[in-house]
């Protein structure tokens, strides 16, 4: 007994070397508590195992000297389109914006490629995790029929062979383009989201649109009485029913197991919006608002989140302040309503921590807008015990940095998932190599 | 009547604008580097830059203390004020047009430019032509009507395209949101060259028309001068080195295309636009003498970006061309100053070198290095004020001077708006009222 005991320790002692590492001497920002100065992190098996002024570890335990460095969590990005979108110009290229007005049933997860050039991109500047958008936002604009339920966003860690490897959560949420009545557009808006999105451009005349509006709400509204009436008929194992794939993917909505991700940009939808919300009895995120003004008491009593885009925007009309999406922010975060950030667009991805560092620049403080890109994202789609912060018992998603990783000069030197320490070249970096040395 | 003018110019000097900005942390883009001091500014002129400035009696006195101050941002490439009239696509040379004839002064992104710290704007002619129409540089005046935002004394220029955007016009199917056209040459990389080949054989030829009758009018002959051609006048003055050529291009294999066009029809790039493969052929861009203006790290957007990488600035200016970074978007060119700290990340520029990239660079590539881009006496005072570090995230723009008069204040638009909202709101309602009168179906207009 003894001697297995012993020799189960050894092993024991043996995996923890091969499968631990410490980061030791280094400035400690878990997010979720006060910084740690010279600390140490130890990871084991993929997870933070420990933290503090000084830890113990077994001879051959690897050590990272993180002296005049930081760790920070790594960074969460809440709209994206990484995985499924290369060359946004080239269609083939392009695995968003399926056809079908209602498809609850496509998954953003099974088309990740996890070869994309983007995935090394992004991570190089300490973003570990995404959630991928199965729809752009309607602007894509196939010519095919409006969508409105485009399908099931994902949050995935930017690492992995397959998709399957970079799974955090599959369904993290279901996306649904909230029908809009369009306003006519000010000289000077912004060029790419001026208005909420009309998926093949709108009706001229406002009766028109109206009437369009109040059709799509209805089906809308339709589509999850019978959603509902299926899971009632599934659960009674009613005569004659019959498996339906697009009312199977509603029921974790409808059981408030995972939320409708609802894009949702003037006051007017998402007022709308948490109107239908309420019907519905539905958990709702909502997606790049721009005007909250008379909407987020509603939403902070609602205890509903919101997903706030691109800093770096123009204001949405010629008369607005010039600086509209920069304070949005500081605005969403005094009247006390949970809010992530989400870039939109696989290009400006890597940009995600300078977005909400322009957000601080304009009234946000600067610890909540590192927690709008690390613990808030986390905990809107549902993994805060698994990533967000440097806690006991979460993935080690961490990136130790020479400064301040809101600031743009601010290197990255080291940057772990689950763990795994990643290689910080990419195809830019090779490219930069080998042009620089060309003789 | 005449007298009292007389009066009034006499007074003038008296009368003259002085404003000193003091203890400021001053980044001058000068040989001085970056020094804590005062800048004297005089009838919009920088009249003394230093560590101490003795402050005239009846000066405007800008306290800057724990603030930073930079030259006027210059943005190398945008299409503010031109927005809507900026490609004239029906041909696949539009070098008669000019982006001067449709400015408009009231274009809002003019002041959220302003609002950015920038000063000085190349506005260009679109990409839809292997050459397109004549290019302008302005100053963000904004109040001022169009002919008052003229940079005055500004070389113009001339939009060429290559690549992608030239030879969409020419597919059938149009690129992506593009509506389909009839085609027209040039569709391929190939008749991009040729167009402009073609395009520069006829302007030599009507240079040495215009030649031939300028010496026979010197021989005291008297011929008859030759056809004007509004088209070919651009590119004459481009082979007489009167007309900078600013050209749109990705791909390695087009810029250098372009290069050898340019040898052997004996004329110069000014700036390479865009030219986001400019570092692999930094060598040839660098030995022809052209200036590249890029994008800090846009990428992968379209399949002539997807080699882009944002190590392209700094490999560029190792390898020893002027570089700037620009915009091309009225929400990107508002934030420049930090668009530039992309350079100090990727590629270990300095911070002075980075901020000349939106400062004295472009400058030096529109040829008004010695009116605007660095803090120097005889300069314009077109002069920025950061409340925090300009190169970092959380700095914002405080105040902007041009020639020496302030065109934006942010206290001042913040304290504004309370009674810019009442206004709107009093026009607003009314609107309301006169609402029953408009609520009458239009006419039915007889087809």
């Amino acid at each position: 007994m003894k001697i297995a005991a012993l020799v189960l320790g050894l092993a024991i002692a043996a995996s923890a070397a091969n499968d631990s590492f410490l980061i030791r001497n280094v400035d400690v920002y878990p997010v979720t508590s006060a910084p740690l100065k010279g600390a140490s992190v130890l990871v084991t098996d993929g997870k933070i195992a420990d933290i503090g002024p000084r830890i113990a570890v077994a001879k051959g335990v690897k050590i990272v000297d993180g002296k005049g460095m930081r760790v920070y969590p790594g960074m969460i990005d809440s709209t994206t389109e990484i995985g499924l979108s290369e060359v946004s110009a080239e269609r083939m290229t392009v695995d968003t914006g399926e056809i079908g007005e209602f498809m609850p049933q496509l998954r953003a997860l099974i088309a990740v490629n996890p070869e994309s050039e983007h995935i090394p991109v992004v991570r190089v500047n300490g973003i570990t995790s995404v959630m991928s958008f199965p729809s752009s936002g309607g602007r894509g604009g196939r010519g095919g029929a409006a969508q409105i339920i485009s399908g099931q966003a994902a949050l995935i860690h930017l690492d992995g062979w397959t998709w399957e490897d970079m799974e955090i959560n599959r369904s993290a949420a279901l996306h649904i383009l909230f029908p809009v009545i369009p306003a006519r557009g000010g000289r000077g808006g912004a060029a790419d989201f001026p208005e909420d999105p009309v998926p093949g451009g709108g009706p001229a005349t406002f009766t028109e649109q109206k009437r369009q509006y109040d059709q799509q709400i209805r089906k809308l509204n339709d589509f999850f009485d019978a959603a509902r009436q299926y899971q009632k008929e599934r659960g009674n194992n009613a005569p004659g029913f019959k498996r339906d794939l697009k009312m199977e993917a509603m029921i974790p909505v409808l059981e408030g197991k995972i939320p409708a991700a609802v894009a949702a940009v003037r006051e007017r939808t998402i007022r709308d919006a948490i109107a239908f919300a309420d019907k519905q009895h539905i958990k709702v995120v909502i997606m790049q608002p721009r005007g909250l003004k008379n909407v987020a008491a509603d939403l902070k009593a609602k205890n509903i989140p919101v997903i706030l885009g691109r800093t770096e925007e123009l204001p949405e009309n010629e008369d607005a302040p010039y600086d509209e999406a920069e304070s949005l922010p500081s605005e969403v975060f005094k009247a006390g309503v949970k809010f992530a950030f989400g870039t939109g667009s696989n290009e400006f991805v890597r940009n995600l921590p300078y977005n909400a560092a322009r957000a601080a620049a304009y009234g946000l403080p600067q610890d909540e807008a590192l927690k709008a890109i690390t613990i808030n994202p986390a905990q809107i789609w549902g993994a805060s015990d698994k990533i967000g912060s440097i806690e006991k018992g979460k993935w080690a998603d961490l990136m130790v940095t020479d400064g301040d990783p809101l600031e743009t000069p601010t290197q990255i030197k080291y940057l772990f998932i689950k763990g795994k320490e990643i290689d910080l070249t990419n195809k830019q970096t090779r490219l930069y190599q080998k042009y620089l040395n060309r003789p | 009547m005449k007298l009292a003018i007389t009066t009034l110019l006499a007074l003038a000097p008296l009368g003259a604008q002085v404003t000193v900005i003091k203890n400021a942390t001053i980044m001058t883009e000068s040989a001085k580097g970056t020094i804590k001091g005062s800048i004297l500014v005089r009838d919009g002129k920088i009249a003394e830059v230093g560590e101490n400035v003795l402050v005239p009696a009846g000066a405007t006195v800008i306290d800057a203390a724990g603030q930073w101050v930079t030259p006027g941002i210059i943005d190398c490439h945008s299409h503010i004020g031109a927005d809507g009239n900026i490609n004239e696509a029906s041909v696949s040379v539009s070098a008669m047009v000019n982006i001067k004839d449709v400015i408009n002064p009231e274009d809002i992104a003019i002041y959220r430019a302003l609002a950015g710290g920038v000063t000085s704007v190349n506005i260009l002619h679109g990409s839809a032509n292997a050459i397109g129409g004549q290019t302008i540089v302005i100053k963000t005046r904004w109040g001022k009507d169009a002919e008052g935002l003229i940079f005055e004394g500004a070389k113009p220029g001339i939009k060429f395209a290559l690549g992608e955007n030239p030879k969409r016009a020419g597919n059938p199917q149009g690129g992506r949101g593009a509506a389909p056209v009839n085609a027209r040459y040039p569709s391929t990389r190939m008749g991009v060259e040729d167009t402009i080949r073609e395009a520069f054989n006829e302007a030599v030829a009507y240079k040495a028309e215009w030649d031939k009758y300028a010496a026979d009018v010197k021989a005291g002959q008297h011929p008859i001068p030759p056809r004007k051609d509004l088209k070919l006048e651009a590119l004459k003055e481009v082979l007489e080195g009167k007309r900078f050529v600013h050209a749109h291009c990705y791909r390695a294999d087009e810029i250098l295309m372009l290069i050898r066009v340019a040898d052997d029809y004996g004329f110069k790039i000014r700036t390479f636009q865009h030219v986001l493969e400019g570092y692999k052929v930094a060598k040839e861009i660098a030995a022809h003498g052209a200036g590249a203006s890029t994008f800090s790290d846009w990428w992968g957007y379209k399949a002539e970006a997807y080699d882009a990488i944002p190590y392209n600035a700094a490999v560029m200016t190792k390898k020893g061309i002027v570089v700037s970074l620009n915009s091309d978007d009225a929400e990107l060119m508002r934030r420049l100053n930090t668009e530039a700290a992309k350079a100090m990340k990727y590629g270990g520029i300095s911070r002075e070198d980075a901020l000349a990239m939106v400062t004295i660079n472009p400058a030096k590539q529109l040829g008004v290095e010695n009116r605007v881009g660095s803090i120097e006496a005889g300069k314009d005072a077109d002069i920025v004020i950061f409340d925090k570090d300009p190169l970092s995230n959380f700095s914002k723009v405080q105040k902007v001077l041009i020639d020496g008069s302030k065109y934006f204040d942010r206290d001042q638009n913040v304290s504004d708006r309370p009674m810019k909202d009442a206004e709107k709101q009093k026009l607003i309602e009314h609107e309301k009222q006169d609402q029953p009168q408009k609520k009458a179906a239009p006419a039915r207009r007889p087809l």
